[in-house]
């Protein structure tokens, strides 16, 4: 049985979440193929074609995908399905594709897996709920399995070798243009720092910074000395000490990165469930009892403003 | 313009749940239940486009057991004006209450719903997407600006990178992200109040769709706890910790 993932793009460059979704694709048997779906796309299909597992690309332009927007997508995956006779629909559990697979679902009349984070055949699978505080074991009869893919539990799908040969990309046609919804404008931050959900060291920050100058003056040294992306608690962000795409949590991001260093976090269940899967987990925290030492592998009970400037100094 | 906004009853969000020992399920015995925090945000939403006159009418609605009446109260205490239970003593997967909410949809002909983005129970995040489908409408998820203007609205989303500003015809289904707005306290003549209004109560049977459930849910485990870590004294013990013994620096 054929399994179609859903590519994650901006038109240039494919997301990181997709090749994820293509290891975990692999786990249910049968050829992977990745659906490519946007406007003047060309260069995601050939990044597409080189990834490895993928069995085949199928490549879908027209202006109305340019910025793959659930409704026309979720139309044409319904009819790929239908068409090609796709077993498996998957995409990472990213925004978009938790924005976009149950809408597939619901028109395939199927259930949706969400967030899976272990496969151990097709229709049998793990899922963390109640903010990850349980594992549960989700098993499917539907006649297509629609799934999202926690991208922490899944590696990234590399590229085929330098001379190996790139998949076959096959063209189809586009779907309807249901003229549901447009894209006014997106305000996309740009930073030099690591993707928050790919680094390899996290610097959070919580309430404890106090503002968003001290947010910056504070852990933005640290995380430029050690590589790392900048996350924050939903209090940090609430507070407008930083953007929304900080967030770290049940209802943000999750990350698994192999540091991650808490600043000024109390460490809210809602909070560990975006990172309590990390290497090693480092917090600096003047409350002795607060509850994110009993995750962090190191505890540094100080005041965050003289720790982490010495922290910074020190490496 | 009536505002449709399903509300959904789950463990209160400070509550760490615990699994039975036979790991066949979540033990919610004696569990402090509350309204799903994200449900609350969109009932705050909807009560404020009544209050500035860009809708008629917030009529909310909770698919469960007779025990929802509690969550439709509190969501009538913020300022609904009436509720409807679709009342089921069954298990009701996502698909099942969007079609569920879709029945309720085609009878009321809302111009906008508002659901919570997710539940924090099973942290499905699906149910308002689904329910766009099944009504064939455009859909905005993870919102955290939403603007009325006629017959359109232009919805601000949450997404990985930042943030995107959607338009969309109406009818639409949106859902709502922690920074939609901040949820107010009922007060207490409010809550008085709220036990006068209308609420309906459906046999889900009746609505005539099809709510068996689709996946089955098998063993529940908690996931292996971190092993415990250790204090260090001062900067410099971190460091070399860091350095030496966990070597990710
Ligand atoms: C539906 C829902 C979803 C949620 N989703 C998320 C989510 O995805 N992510 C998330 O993070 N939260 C989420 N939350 C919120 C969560 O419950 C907590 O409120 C939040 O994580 C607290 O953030 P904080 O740790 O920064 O703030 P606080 O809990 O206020 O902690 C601040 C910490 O800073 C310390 N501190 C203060 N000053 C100093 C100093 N000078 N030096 C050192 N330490 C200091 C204090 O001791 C304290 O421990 C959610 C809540 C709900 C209801």
């Amino acid at each position: 049985m054929k399994t179609l993932v859903i590519a994650e793009h901006d038109n240039t460059r494919l997301a990181g979440a997709t090749r994820h979704a293509v290891t975990a694709a692999a786990l249910l048997g049968g050829e992977v193929e990745l659906l490519v779906a946007g406007d003047n796309c060309g260069a995601v299909v050939d990044e597409a074609a080189r990834v490895a597992g993928v069995s085949r690309v199928i490549r879908v332009e027209a202006p109305f995908y340019r910025d793959l927007l659930a409704e026309n997508l979720a139309a044409l995956v319904l009819s790929l399905v239908q068409l090609k006779l796709y077993g498996n629909v998957l995409a990472g559990s990213s925004a978009w594709g938790k924005n976009l697979a149950p809408r597939i679902a619901a028109l395939l009349d199927v259930a949706q897996v969400s967030d899976v984070v272990k496969i151990s055949g097709r229709g049998c699978y793990q899922r963390p709920i109640y903010a990850g505080n349980v594992l549960v074991g989700v098993e499917s009869d539907e006649a297509v399995q629609v799934l999202t893919v926690r991208t922490t539990a899944f590696d990234s799908a590399g590229d085929v070798a330098v001379d190996g040969a790139p998949a076959p990309v096959e063209v189809a046609e586009a779907g309807p243009d249901l003229g549901l919804s447009t894209l006014l404008r997106r305000e996309i931050s740009r930073s030099e720092r690591p993707e928050l959900g790919a680094a390899k060291i996290v610097v959070s920050g919580g309430r404890g910074l106090g503002n968003g100058d001290n947010y910056q003056r504070v852990l933005t040294p640290l995380a430029d000395r050690l590589g790392a992306a900048l996350g924050a608690s939903r209090a940090a962000v609430d507070a407008g000490y930083v953007p929304n795409d900080y967030q770290v949590g049940q209802t943000g991001k999750i990350v698994a990165p192999g540091l991650y260093v808490a600043v000024g976090i109390s460490g809210a269940i809602q909070h560990l469930a975006g990172m309590k899967d990390s290497g090693v987990i480092v917090a600096i925290n003047k409350d002795p009892d607060a509850p994110i030492f009993q995750v962090a592998d190191y505890g540094l009970v100080a005041d965050l403003f003289e720790a982490v400037p010495a922290l910074t100094a020190t490496l | 313009m009536k505002v449709l906004v399903p509300v959904k009853r789950v463990v209160d969000y400070n509550v760490k749940v615990r699994v039975r020992s036979d790991n066949s399920g979540v033990d919610l015995n004696g569990v402090k239940m509350a309204i799903n925090p994200f449900d609350e945000i969109a009932v705050e939403e909807a009560v404020r486009l009544r209050e500035n006159q860009l809708a008629s009418e917030v009529i909310v609605v909770s698919c469960g057991s007779a025990a929802s009446q509690e969550t439709l109260r509190t969501a009538l205490a913020m300022g609904a004006d009436r509720a409807i239970l679709v009342e089921s003593d069954a298990e009701l997967q996502p698909l099942a209450v969007a079609r569920l909410l879709k029945a309720v949809a085609d009878r009321e002909q809302p111009g906008l719903v508002i659901c919570g983005k997710q539940a924090i129970d099973d942290d499905a995040n699906q149910t308002g997407q689904m329910l766009a489908a099944l009504m064939g409408v455009g859909q905005a998820t993870f919102a955290s600006r939403l603007v009325v203007e006629g017959s359109a609205i232009q919805v601000t989303r949450e997404v990985d990178g930042g943030l995107e500003t959607l338009a969309l015809k109406l009818p639409a289904v949106v859902t709502a992200d922690l920074r939609l707005n901040e949820p107010r306290y009922a007060t207490l003549p409010n809550i008085m109040k709220a036990k006068k209004k209308p609420l309906e109560a459906l046999p889900a049977a009746s609505l005539g769709v099809d709510i068996a459930p689709r996946l089955r849910h098998g063993r529940h485990e908690e996931p292996a706890p971190r092993k415990g870590g250790v204090k260090v004294a001062d900067v410099a013990e971190l460091v070399g910790k860091l350095k030496n013994e966990a070597k990710v620096i």
